[in-house]
C-alpha cells in the first residue's frame, strides 16, 4: 500500500484527466454522436420497412379478399343479368303472341264491319237500282198504255173513279 | 481458411511478444539472472518511465527507442528532452538545477548527482513538480489519436452509406454492444444516452490500452494506479452529479427505517459511494498489474534454471498460455469498468416509482 501511494504519480495523473476529458468531448462531437444517430436512424428504417413489408402484406390479403368478392358479385351479376334477360324474352314473346293476337281479333272485326258495310252498301244500291229499273218499267209501261187518247181517257175514268170514291 | 490464418498470426505475435520482453530482460545493464535482479526488472517494467526504450544491448549500453518532454516545475517551468538523464545514468541541467533520476522518479540533486537516503532507503532529496510526458502519458495520447481516427472514420462512413465498410464492420458491433448490452440495460431506455460519450470512450480507451500492454512496446499504462484512479474518479464525479433527488435521499435520510438508523447510515452510505469507484481503481489496476507480472515471470523462468531447452519450451508454452488469458482479461476489465460504471450511473439515475408512487409521479411533473 505504502509503495502504491509512493508511486502515485500525480503528473501522470494529471495528464490523463486532461487527455480524457478532451478524448471523451472530441470523440462523442465526432464519432459516438453521428455513429449512434445513423445506427438509431438505419434501426428505425429498418424497423419503418418491417412495417411496411407487414402493412403490404395485409393490404395484399385485403386486396385479394376483395377481389374474390368483386368476382363473386360479377358472377351474380352475370347470373341476375341472364335471367333476367330470359325473363325479358319470355315475356316479350308473350306479350308479342298477345298483341299479334289482339291485332289479328281486330282485324278481323274490322273486315268484317267492312264486309257488313259493304254488304249494306251494295244491298241499298241494289235497292235503288231495282227501285230505278221498276219506274224505268212503270214508264214503260205507263207509255205503252197511254199511247193513244183512248186508252188515256180510259185512264182517267179509271182514276176519277177511284178517286171519287176516296 | 480465414479464420485460421488470423489464428496463426495472433499465435506469432504472442510467441514475438514474449520474446522481445525476453530480449528486453537482457537490457538494463547486462544479463538478468538472479531473482533479486528479476524482481527488480520486473518492478521496472511496471513502472512508468521518461523514455520508449524499445531495447537495449547490454554489453554496449546502448539503447534502442526515443526521449520523451519531461516538464518540471520547480522555480518556474523547466521543459527538456530525457536524452539529457541518458537512460537514468546521468544528471540533467536545467537552467542551473540539476536533476537525477532515482527509481523512476525525479529528484533535485547538485551537480554531482547525490541521493541523500533517509530512512527505509528513502531519498531525502526534493522533488520537482513532475509534468512530464512520460512513456504512458505518450502512449495514451497515441492510443487517443487510434480511437480518433478508427471511429472518426466509423462516423464518416456512415455520411456516404448506411452500412459500415472495412474495419468498421468490426468496429460496429462494438459499438452496438456496449449500447445495448450495457449501457441500455443499466441506465434504461430513456437515460443511456447521455453517458454514451463516457461509457464508450473509458470501454475502448481501456480496451485498447490492456491491449497495447500485450505488445513488444513494453508498455504497462492500465496497471498504473495513477491511470486507474484518474478513470474511476471520473466514474465517480459522473455519477454525483448525475444523481437524482432519490439517490441523495436514500444516502442522507434512507426512507423507511428509524430515525436512529437513519442516523447511523448516514457515513455508512456516503462511505459506500466512495468504496465503488474505489473498488473500480482496485480492480483494473490489480488484473492488468497482474498479467504482467506473471507473463514476465514465465518468461523469466529461463533465466534461473539450468537447462536452458527444456526451460525455455515450459517457459514460452506457459506465457503462450497466459497471453491467451490475457487476451481475454484485456476485453474482461475494459467490459467489467464500463459495466459497473454504467450500473453506477444506472442506480444514481434511476427512478424509485415502485416505492414511492406519489412522490415520484410528482417528479416526473
Amino acid at each position: 500500500m505504502e509503495k502504491l501511494i509512493n508511486d502515485f504519480s500525480f503528473g501522470l495523473f494529471f495528464w490523463q484527466a486532461i487527455i480524457l476529458v478532451i478524448l471523451i468531448f472530441l470523440l462523442r462531437k465526432f464519432a459516438w454522436k453521428p455513429i449512434l444517430d445513423s445506427l438509431n436512424s438505419r434501426e428505425e428504417s429498418i424497423q419503418n420497412a418491417l412495417d411496411a413489408a407487414d402493412r403490404a402484406k395485409e393490404e395484399m390479403m385485403n386486396l385479394k379478399e376483395d377481389n374474390k368478392q368483386m368476382l363473386n358479385e360479377a358472377r351474380e351479376q352475370r347470373d341476375q343479368m341472364l335471367r333476367d334477360a330470359q325473363a325479358m324474352k319470355k315475356r316479350l314473346l308473350e306479350e308479342a303472341t298477345e298483341e299479334a293476337g289482339k291485332k289479328s281479333a281486330e282485324l278481323l272485326t274490322k273486315a268484317q264491319e267492312t264486309i257488313q258495310a259493304e254488304k249494306k252498301a251494295a244491298i241499298k244500291e241494289l235497292k235503288s237500282q231495282v227501285g230505278l229499273l221498276s219506274l224505268d218499267i212503270a214508264e214503260k209501261v205507263i207509255k205503252a198504255e197511254l199511247k193513244d187518247d183512248k186508252s188515256q181517257k180510259a185512264l182517267v175514268e179509271k182514276m176519277l173513279k177511284e178517286v171519287q170514291l176516296n | 481458411m480465414h479464420n485460421f490464418s488470423i489464428a496463426k498470426f495472433i499465435l506469432v505475435l504472442l510467441v514475438f511478444c514474449s520474446l522481445s520482453t525476453f530480449a528486453k530482460a537482457e537490457s538494463d545493464g547486462g544479463a538478468v539472472s538472479s531473482k533479486s535482479e528479476i524482481d527488480a526488472y520486473i518492478d521496472h517494467h511496471l513502472q512508468d518511465s521518461y523514455d520508449y526504450n524499445f531495447w537495449s544491448d547490454g554489453e554496449t549500453g546502448e539503447h534502442f527507442g526515443f526521449p520523451l518532454p519531461i516538464i518540471l516545475i520547480d522555480d518556474g517551468l523547466k521543459v527538456f528532452l530525457s536524452s539529457k538523464f541518458h537512460h537514468g545514468e546521468t544528471v540533467a541541467e536545467a537552467d542551473g538545477e540539476y536533476y537525477k533520476i532515482y527509481h523512476g522518479k525525479i529528484y533535485k540533486t547538485d551537480a554531482e548527482g547525490t541521493i541523500t537516503l533517509g530512512e527505509e532507503n528513502h531519498p531525502t532529496n526534493s522533488k520537482p513538480l513532475d509534468f512530464s510526458i512520460t512513456k504512458n502519458v505518450a502512449t495514451m495520447i497515441l492510443t487517443s489519436i487510434l480511437l480518433l481516427f478508427m471511429f472518426g472514420g466509423l462516423a464518416k462512413n456512415y455520411k456516404h452509406s448506411k452500412l459500415p465498410k472495412g474495419f468498421g464492420r468490426v468496429l460496429e458491433p462494438l459499438v452496438i454492444y456496449v449500447r445495448d448490452d450495457i449501457a441500455i440495460p443499466n441506465i434504461g431506455e430513456k437515460k443511456y444516452r447521455n453517458f454514451m460519450g463516457f461509457l464508450l470512450t473509458v470501454f475502448f480507451f481501456i480496451w485498447i490500452l490492456n491491449l497495447l500492454g500485450m505488445t513488444p512496446l513494453g508498455v504497462n499504462v492500465t496497471g498504473n494506479i495513477a491511470v486507474t484512479a484518474c478513470l474511476a474518479l471520473f466514474t465517480y464525479v459522473i455519477t454525483q452529479f448525475s444523481a437524482n433527488k432519490e439517490y441523495w435521499k436514500h444516502i442522507f435520510w434512507m426512507p423507511g427505517v428509524p430515525v436512529l438508523m437513519k442516523i447511523i447510515l448516514i457515513p455508512i452510505e456516503l462511505l459506500g459511494t466512495l468504496t465503488k469507484p474505489f473498488a473500480l481503481m482496485i480492480r483494473l489496476f490489480a488484473n492488468i498489474t497482474a498479467g504482467h507480472v506473471v507473463i514476465m515471470s514465465l518468461i523469466a523462468l529461463i533465466f534461473v534454471g539450468n537447462n536452458i531447452y527444456a526451460d525455455t519450451s515450459i517457459s514460452l508454452l506457459l506465457a503462450l498460455f497466459i497471453s491467451v488469458i490475457e487476451l481475454l482479461v484485456a476485453f474482461l476489465q475494459a467490459y467489467i469498468f464500463t459495466m459497473l460504471s454504467a450500473l453506477f450511473i444506472g442506480l444514481a439515475v434511476e427512478e424509485h416509482d415502485h416505492a414511492h408512487d406519489e412522490h415520484a409521479t410528482k417528479e416526473i411533473i
